[in-house]
């Protein structure tokens, strides 16, 4: 068996990659993730389906995002960068890719409710959207200090209809979030639908979630071919919170020569500091304690602040077909500078991670001088506008 | 008096002897480390009529627990409790009655299913309840507790389809623990139809003891799901007395009523 034949690809049953991903829930919740496991199967091999949501990111969401040529920081570098804009997409990130994808899928299953759990409110932000857009019930729970921090995008969820649930259990941020939003689904199960926002949760979700995000790194190999004369990059990089936009990234590329990079955030690298632990449904490397208690992540990101990482990043940094590095809070917000600086581009914070490695590795062993490297810049820089502000004061 | 660590008598023979003799099981919670002096209580509630106790392992990110649970691990974390504190003060307990220890996945997989069960075996406790270890995970787990002599409880829940019911009473151990309502746990007022239904389904489906839990507030509640199965268990009811200060023999108070409303329950024996 070849490694690009275990990894990204459909887990099975049971859920596994490699050894990480299965499904940690209370049997209450069995029954919803197996009919979700059936549902999704019977939704990806139905070609009406798939064109539905194709066409639905076509003319809703602004697919096919471009990749741009990065001129100005690719002659500064001596590499060539090139950036698949995710932050072009509608509502601002990746994001909407997923919760169209799901939403749809809850829509053939009868629900008429999405529960959300968001940590800066993106993934909320793009749940109320395309709640607004189908007809669908919208509840986010977002950790109370996050409500306070993003208020804002907590006004633009309601305005786009849902219903905000601040979150006052532990550390008040995404990891509670995520833990009540499992609560509620418990109570309702059968009306209502999880709309988890990255590649983790029980099976399903890492490996559905990930073939929603496939499409980014499906355009972005044909756009590469165009592009680049050696047709694929030398590296593809992108940044890991839970790793929906990198797996979505890499499932475009595992089967090519190029190195897959991800980037972590220092204060929250679960890949890089963590050890195999399981939370909220799935395996995979976690930050804890002693104890095994889980431990809160800090990041200048909110959407990179998660304990975890999706089950099949564990496993690509297990099997080596991936590297996973970690980018700290000053060299991201230089990264945010240096990017709009030459560019012309606001980047999201978690996408600067990425940015961040592409700075620090140009010209280095890790990324020679005349190589060629594809960015997914997985969001747009506005929700941080007001935090970097205060940063660079 | 002698210690009785080793001497706790197995989780399942102790509940069908219950059983047998017509009587309906009371298993209050306790989280560990919720107060200092939690170990007491947990001596408290044994001496006022409870059969078997369970303890609540404190969990940063427990899932399954309503409000009051959640509190009560939050603060146990907060004084320093572990796991391995918890059950090195549970091996020093003085008891006549089977402990079974509730926990989470992620404090079984830190130190490995042996270890842990290896662990639980040494402090003198029976059972274990893996609240977010379903049956199709828990074969790893299954094994390492019966090679340590541990019986495994694993919930069903109203969702649960009846050939799962079958398989989940089959393989697990020490008595099957039905949800009472699909939700977290949590004191509720009333239980629903679905929990005497899911009490009828799962006796039906086996010869396990069959107790019911989550949403039993007091006396009435654990009659009104007592007379479908073959006890209760009772936790928030429990922990939120004793986060609002309640001492020991306060919160035995509520067990004592809560035995006598279950005494008084008559039901034609088992045949």
């Amino acid at each position: 068996m070849t490694q690009t034949a275990s990894v990204l690809a459909d887990p099975g049953a049971d859920g596994r990659f490699g050894a990480f991903g299965g499904r940690y829930v209370p049997e209450a919740l069995i029954p919803a993730c197996r009919s979700l496991e059936r549902e999704f199967r019977s939704a990806w091999s139905d070609s009406a389906f798939r064109e539905h949501l194709t066409r639905t990111l076509a003319v809703y969401a602004g697919r096919p995002t471009p990749v741009t040529p990065a001129a100005r920081l690719s002659a500064e570098l001596g590499v060539t960068v090139l950036l698949k804009r995710e932050d072009l997409a509608h509502t601002g990130s990746h994001k909407i890719n997923n919760v169209l994808g799901q939403a749809l899928l809850a829509q053939r299953r009868g629900c008429t409710t999405l529960l959300a759990e968001t940590g800066a409110g993106q993934h909320g932000v793009a749940t109320a959207t395309v709640g607004a857009l189908l007809g669908l019930d919208v509840t986010v729970f977002m950790g109370a200090k996050d409500v306070e921090r993003q208020a804002l995008n907590v006004f633009r969820m309601e305005l786009l209809g849902a219903k905000v649930v601040p979150v006052t259990s532990g550390s008040q941020t995404l990891a509670d979030a995520t833990s009540e939003a499992f609560r509620h689904w418990v109570g309702q199960s059968e009306t209502a639908h999880y709309c988890i926002g990255s590649v983790m949760g029980p099976h399903p979700y890492p490996w559905m979630v990930r073939e929603f995000q496939r499409v980014i790194g499906e355009e972005a190999r044909g756009q590469c071919a165009q592009l680049l004369p050696a047709g694929i990059p030398d590296v593809v990089v992108a940044c890991v919170g839970g790793g929906s936009n990198a797996a979505g990234t890499f499932a475009g590329f595992v089967g090519t020569s190029a190195r897959l990079v991800g980037v972590e955030a220092a204060g929250g690298a679960s890949i890089g500091n963590g050890s195999p632990g399981i939370l909220h449904g799935f395996e995979s490397y976690l930050l804890q304690n002693d104890d095994g208690q889980v431990l809160e992540a800090h990041s200048v990101s909110a959407g990179l602040d998660y304990p975890g990482v999706g089950p099949e990043h564990a496993h690509l940094a297990d099997s080596g077909r991936a590297t996973y590095v970690s980018a700290d809070d000053d060299e991201v917000l230089a990264a945010m500078v240096k990017l709009a600086r030459t560019e012309g581009i606001l980047g999201a914070l978690e996408s600067c991670h990425a940015v961040a490695w592409v700075l620090r590795a140009a010209g280095t062993d890790e990324l020679p001088t005349s190589s060629t490297v594809l960015v997914t810049l997985s969001g747009r820089g506005d929700k941080d506008a007001a935090q970097v502000r205060e940063l660079l004061k | 008096m002698t210690t009785v660590t080793l001497g706790r008598p197995p989780l399942e023979r102790h509940l069908r002897d219950h059983r047998d003799q017509g009587r309906k099981a009371l298993v209050p919670y306790v989280t560990a480390g919720v107060t200092p002096g939690w170990t007491g209580l947990v001596e408290a509630l044994a001496d006022a009529g409870a059969d078997a106790i369970e303890i609540g392992l404190p969990y940063s990110d427990p899932m399954l627990e309503g409000t009051t649970i959640q509190e009560a691990s939050q603060r146990a974390l907060d004084q320093g409790m572990t796991t391995d504190r918890a059950l090195a003060a549970v091996a020093e307990l003085d008891l006549n009655v089977p402990l079974v220890v509730m926990t989470y996945s992620n404090l079984i997989r830190h130190r490995g299913a042996g270890v842990f069960c290896e662990r639980l075996a040494s402090a003198g406790v029976s059972g274990l309840i893996p609240v977010d270890t379903p049956l199709d995970e828990a074969t790893p787990l299954l094994a390492a507790a019966r090679s340590h002599g541990i019986e495994t409880v694993l919930i069903v829940a109203p969702s649960t389809p009846p050939d799962r019911i079958e398989a989940i009473a089959d393989q697990g151990s020490g008595f099957v623990y039905a949800s009472t309502v699909m939700g977290t746990t949590g004191e509720r007022t009333t239980l629903g139809d679905q929990a005497a239904d899911l009490a009828t389904r799962v006796r039906a489906a086996t010869d396990r003891p069959v107790l019911m839990g989550f949403g039993i507030s007091g006396p009435q509640t654990a009659a009104q799901a007592a007379r479908h199965a073959d006890g209760v268990i009772m936790g928030a009811a429990v922990m939120r007395r004793v986060l609002a200060g309640e001492s020991a023999n306060e919160v035995a108070g509520l067990v004592r009523e809560v035995r006598t409303a279950l005494d008084a329950i008559i039901e034609p024996r088992w045949p």
